[in-house]
């Protein structure tokens, strides 16, 4: 591989060697990141399935996700996973262990599987994430699943990246249900009590169908079902993977899907318009601010008047 | 364009049947403290799984830990599976109970480090980030 040009035919042809190069290129902010994701092969992204996997630390999320890799193997589809984790924020370095469960995959050419850190990135994680889907999808990969731990506005916008998201809770995690209910189960479409096989996991899951129920009051919500699963014995992966498959369908046949890949389009363009526009703000603030004590508010809309 | 903004990718990994992993993750652990973005991969890797997932994770260097005496057969074990998947660039280093007469065989099989128990942090620390900045100049796209 000694070019861009060879990159790109790599990715094509689903190379694992290509596809790593190329998301590590995007990531880091390399000089021929652009030319890599303008080549892609826009159907094949248009077709893949991108299913969002968030939840508390521990609930099963990875465990849940090499069950899915294996059930969609059987069917011979190609698979992406994304697993991200976040990076220290003292030494801006990570620890990424999503992958231990996976790696009875990693020889098989149609698993690609790669982690990710957060990098402490005010904006710029939707960016690279969505891109890394992209690269992913372009390979030929049929579903792409993100794994991302669910707390923090960084990780809901992760969600959005997603065509389906799955909410994965355990019992005996602490009863987060009451303050999870603002954020991600808003916009979970599917909920998974994972450990089903551990106590408390039938009363987690009569609580979650509660807030569902609740939830039914507000207009054109499609209501989740909640999902049973123990993923540490592959129990209810086939129904998971059925429900996404079902919701995908119910997706693509109204505008739903449209929707939502423009909202995440939306999402990522501002997320590469800030990540571009930083070093120029960061530049002017420096060189134009001298004096210690004019108003923030008021420097700011001086330096933005600059830049048009 | 944005700024580049590279981390060193590492994998670390514990080849090999026995269990005890204590030492790999100590090493991942301190070099995250350091700065890198560390993949971890667990106990009872076989080679062709760490290849391939070096490959997939495109870390510009991996650290192997054994304790089980078998690193004559498996540090080699993993550089030949490296060049398997078209990735003999990614240099392969290695710690653990390592007796001094194997380092020579163990160089010569293409093992760029060797760490006993006695290294100190930042002579490992180092080793690491000098083995992923000669990764950057080798590797030929980006
Ligand atoms: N009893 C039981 N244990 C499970 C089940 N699924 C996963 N586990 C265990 O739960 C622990 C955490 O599983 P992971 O898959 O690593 O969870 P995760 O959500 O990916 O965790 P983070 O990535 O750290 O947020 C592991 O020890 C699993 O073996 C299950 O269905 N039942
Ligand atoms: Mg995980």
């Amino acid at each position: 591989m000694t070019s861009i040009a060879e990159l790109i035919a790599g990715i094509k042809n689903g190379e694992p060697r290509a596809i790593g190069r190329a998301i590590s290129i995007v990531e880091d902010g390399g000089v021929h990141g652009h030319s890599i994701l303008a080549a892609l092969d826009v159907e094949r992204i248009e077709a893949a399935t991108v299913v969002g996997l968030t939840g508390p630390p521990g609930a099963g999320k990875s465990t849940l996700t090499n069950q899915l890799i294996a059930h969609y193997r059987s069917q011979g589809k190609r698979i992406g996973i994304i697993a991200i984790d976040p990076s220290s924020p003292i030494s801006g370095g990570a620890l990424l262990g999503d992958r231990i469960r996976m790696m009875a995959h990693a020889p098989d050419q149609h698993v690609v599987v790669r982690s990710m850190a957060t990098r402490g990135r005010l904006g710029g994680l939707c960016a690279a994430a969505g891109a890394a889907v992209r690269v992913m999808a372009g390979s030929g990969c049929n579903i792409v699943i993100i794994e991302t731990v669910g707390v923090g506005q960084s990780e809901m916008d992760i969600v959005r990246l997603a065509d389906i998201t799955a909410l994965v809770l355990a019992p005996g995690l602490g009863d987060d249900i009451q303050a999870m209910k603002a954020g991600l189960l808003e916009v979970a479409d599917i909920l998974v009590v994972n450990k089903a096989d551990c106590p408390g996991a039938e009363s987690l899951a009569m609580d979650l169908d509660g807030v569902v129920r609740e939830r039914q009051k507000a207009p054109d919500n499609l209501i989740p079902k909640v999902c049973m699963t123990v993923a540490s014995e592959g129990k209810g992966i086939g129904e998971l993977a059925e429900e996404i498959a079902r919701l995908d369908a119910a997706c693509r046949a109204s505008a739903r899907h449209l929707l939502r890949r423009r909202q995440s389009q939306h999402l990522e363009i501002l997320d590469w318009a800030m990540e571009m526009l930083r070093p120029r703000l960061l530049e002017l603030i420096s060189s134009e601010t001298d004096d210690p004590v004019s108003d923030p508010r008021v420097k700011a809309m001086e330096i933005l008047k600059k830049i048009n | 364009m944005t700024k580049e903004t590279r981390k060193h990718r590492v994998l670390i990994a514990k080849p090999g049947l026995d269990g005890h992993d204590r030492g790999a993750k100590y090493i991942a652990r301190t070099l995250r403290d350091a700065g890198f973005e560390v993949v971890y991969t667990g106990i009872r890797r076989t080679p062709e799984e760490i290849a391939a997932a070096a490959v997939q994770e495109d870390v510009a260097a991996i650290g192997l830990s054994s304790l089980s005496g078998a690193h004559l057969r498996l540090f080699p074990a993993v550089v030949e599976a490296l060049r398997k998947v078209a990735a003999p660039d990614i240099p392969v280093l290695g710690g653990g109970v390592i007796p001094e007469e194997d380092f020579t065989v163990l160089k010569e099989a293409g093992i760029a480090e060797i760490f006993t128990p006695g290294t100190p942090v930042e002579k490992i620390i180092a080793a690491f980030s000098d083995a992923c900045e000669a990764h950057y100049q080798k590797r030929n796209i980006g």
